[in-house]
């Protein structure tokens, strides 16, 4: 028990020790050059190799213990091999820069991932539960369960998901939908943990709490995502798990050919894989962390490869490329009776949760309505419905037709017209006789057509809108958007179909959409990108999620994966390069010895690390 | 069958999780395929029976290796 506090009380003051071995150092090269008093020399570098090398040779000891080779192995070997040939300088500068590189290391490894940390960093750690007697008291967050009433005080954060029971109050939701604006909240509206009351007072009943509340999802996934590993990163492991022991026993075999210890141990230094292991999860790590602070949240490193491919995007519309509130922009009746036809309309509308149903409802606003005697929902057309003993059919111009509902010229004269300047139609017939058409438009999203000019910047080639729509609505939103492709008339699994049929043309799809109606098409396509406001079914079915349904992020989310993978490359080039410039170096120089050896390799480490972290800082470069 | 969440003092060098994961997984009562070590977020998570090994032992194997246990969750699975 006391050799383990020894050890540890060791490797905790791992960092003074680096600082008392660099004065022994100082104090060593001054009496040699300063005063030529060898014997001083001597004895502080020897002094500071030995404190040196005690916590890197527990370190080895403790991997050896649970059979694994490590780098500190290496380097207790090589600094031991010093000893022997009574190299006292290599020995205590190579000790002294490999506990400063860790270190400096550990420092900067820190920034890499502050990103992600930041957001944890806002998961609520209290909550004032109200007790039986009635009074709130303050407990640990764990201590919550589904079903408590809680007090939410003016700047506290929200601890759970929950209903508002009574009090008003203003909320910054900006943890989950990244919009800073506070929403006002009263008695049942719903608030989520993670938010921020900034005035007011409310009491809420937990629903959800822990991990189960969106926030807690959220940071959940992010956490999975930055230690997600690609097929490089798999590949890279195993090559450090071999790589380690094979320097080892290389140095051994050069030890025993040529007789010479010197050579030897700069091997077992220059051997060691740092920057190669850590160059690709640093590169990871910062990246996604930008995404998280620009609301993109990206799930994993295969994704970001995935991604950084794509060469086609396809865009459901309604919801994504428009706003997807849906309103009535033209009406035109044929018949005189026009608040007899208003009425069936809105009554059979009512029943619908379709957007263009709430369109009409709103407009037609409040009138008096029927009783609704029978209802046939016709997919993707419409309803038949028999309302006060007359058949009513509301829907497209197929589902007219398919009814053998006579339309006359001067309605297909108007259903042309408006087709074309972008309407959705809903056209209504009472007992076979159509009386009414609906012009029904959804306005586009600000800066859409920029954004989409951003991603064919960025490199992709095929910008494809799918709808329900009917194809001169489809068409008109793809002219003023500038898209290459559009299809109207398309149902969810006409929509999947065309994914799967561009596939097999050899195209990398990436499918953005609401997360709601597209589901097949989110799964099916490469990567599935959600536009969600912080919705259950956005975050569980995507790879990608823009939070707030903000369309801007799309084009840096894809600019963002290319900078990762490019950086993954750079670290990747930076550690191989360093290791075969080292390795021939050695056999083909005369300057390299264990010391330069040992310097080189830890800058080469702090070099992709602050590589890495360049990410942190990324950005889309300004528009041409 | 528990599962503990162990946070511990920021991992640098990507060695250190085949000592931790090697460590743990050789431990009577810790299920050897639930054992994962995270970089990125300097946690261990993995399951173990109650009944045959407690959190202290696992956090003390840990420790030995020289890493820093900051704090540490149980679940009941």
């Amino acid at each position: 028990m006391k050799e383990q506090q020894m050890q540890k009380f060791i490797l905790e003051k791992k960092n003074n020790i680096a600082g008392v071995s660099a004065l022994l150092i100082i104090l060593g090269f001054t009496s040699e050059f300063g005063f030529h008093n060898e014997s001083l020399a001597m004895w502080s570098l020897a002094l500071a190799s030995v404190l040196g090398v005690a916590p890197i040779a527990i370190q080895a000891y403790q991997a050896l213990r649970v059979k694994v080779v490590s780098i500190d192995l290496l380097v207790t070997i090589a600094v031991a091999g010093a000893f022997v040939i009574r190299n006292f300088e290599e020995s205590a500068i190579v000790t002294f820069l490999f506990l400063f590189g860790a270190f400096l290391e550990q420092r900067t490894l820190q920034k890499t991932r502050s990103a992600i940390k930041e957001l944890t960093e806002l998961a609520p750690e209290s909550a004032w539960k109200q007790r039986e007697d009635g009074t709130f008291g303050e407990v640990a967050i764990d201590e919550v369960t589904v079903g408590d009433i809680l007090l939410v005080k003016t700047g506290a954060k929200v601890p759970v998901d929950g209903m508002v029971q009574s009090g008003e109050g203003y909320i910054n939701e900006a943890s989950i939908t990244g919009e800073a604006v506070p929403v006002g909240k009263h008695k049942d509206s719903r608030v989520f943990a993670g938010t921020i009351l900034e005035n007011g007072t409310i009491q809420i009943i937990a629903e959800r709490v822990g991990e189960d509340t969106t926030f807690g999802r959220i940071i959940e996934l992010v956490e999975e995502a930055q230690d997600s590993k690609s097929e490089t990163q798999r590949f890279i492991d195993k090559f450090s798990l071999y790589y380690t022991p094979f320097v080892l026993i290389l140095s051994v075999v050069v030890w025993l050919i040529f007789r010479d210890m010197e050579l030897a141990i700069t091997i077992l230094v220059l051997g060691c894989p740092g920057a190669l292991v850590i160059g690709v999860p640093v590169s990871n790590v910062a990246g996604i962390g930008n995404g998280a602070r620009h609301g993109v949240l990206l799930k994993g490193s295969e994704v970001i490869h995935d991604f950084s491919k794509v060469n086609t995007i396809v865009f459901d519309k309604t919801g994504t490329l428009t706003i997807g509130n849906p309103s009535v922009a033209d009406t035109i009746y044929y018949t005189a009776e026009e608040e007899k036809t208003a009425a069936y309309l809105v009554s059979v509308e009512q029943e619908s949760d379709h957007p263009l149903a709430k369109a009409i409802v709103e407009k037609l606003g409040e009138i008096g309505t029927y009783k609704i005697e029978k209802t046939d929902v016709a997919r993707g057309g419409g309803i038949v419905a028999l309302v006060d003993g007359h058949r009513i059919v509301v829907g497209n111009l197929a589902l007219m037709e398919e009814e053998q509902i006579e339309i006359s010229d001067q309605a297909h004269q108007d259903i042309a017209r408006l087709e074309q300047q972008g309407n959705s139609l809903v056209l209504i017939s009472v007992d076979g006789e159509m009386q009414a058409l609906f012009g029904i438009r959804d306005q586009v999203r600000p800066n859409v057509k920029s954004h989409l000019q951003r991603l064919k910047e960025l490199g992709v080639k095929h910008l494809v809108v799918l709808s329900g729509d009917n194809q001169g609505t489809v068409d008109v939103v793809a002219r003023q958007l500038g898209l290459t492709e559009a299809y109207g008339h398309m149902l969810p699994e006409d929509k999947a179909a065309y994914i799967k049929r561009l596939q097999k043309e050899g195209r990398i799809i990436a499918f953005v959409g609401d997360g709601v109606n597209d589901s097949p098409s989110l799964a099916l396509a490469q990567i599935g990108i959600a536009m969600g406001s912080g919705t259950d079914v956005a975050i569980e079915t995507s790879d990608v999620v823009l939070m707030n349904s903000d369309f801007s992020r799309l084009p840096h989310a894809f600019g963002l994966t290319k900078a990762i993978l490019a950086n993954m490359r750079q670290n990747i080039a930076i550690a191989v390069g360093v290791v075969v410039v080292l390795l021939a170096s050695v056999f083909l120089s005369e300057w390299m010895n264990m010391s330069i050896g040992m310097l080189v390799h830890e800058a080469s480490i702090l070099v992709v690390i602050l590589n890495g972290m360049r990410l942190l800082r990324y950005r889309l470069p300004k528009e041409r | 069958m528990q599962k503990a969440t162990i946070q511990l003092e920021t991992l640098t060098c990507p060695s250190c999780l085949l000592k931790i994961e090697n460590a743990t997984k050789n431990l009577q009562g810790v299920q050897k395929e639930s054992v994962q070590v995270l970089f990125n977020s300097s946690k261990v998570t993995l399951n173990f029976d109650e009944e045959i090994i407690n959190l202290e032992k696992i956090e003390q194997a840990i420790a030995t290796l020289g890493y820093v246990v900051k704090k540490s969750q149980v679940k009941a699975l």
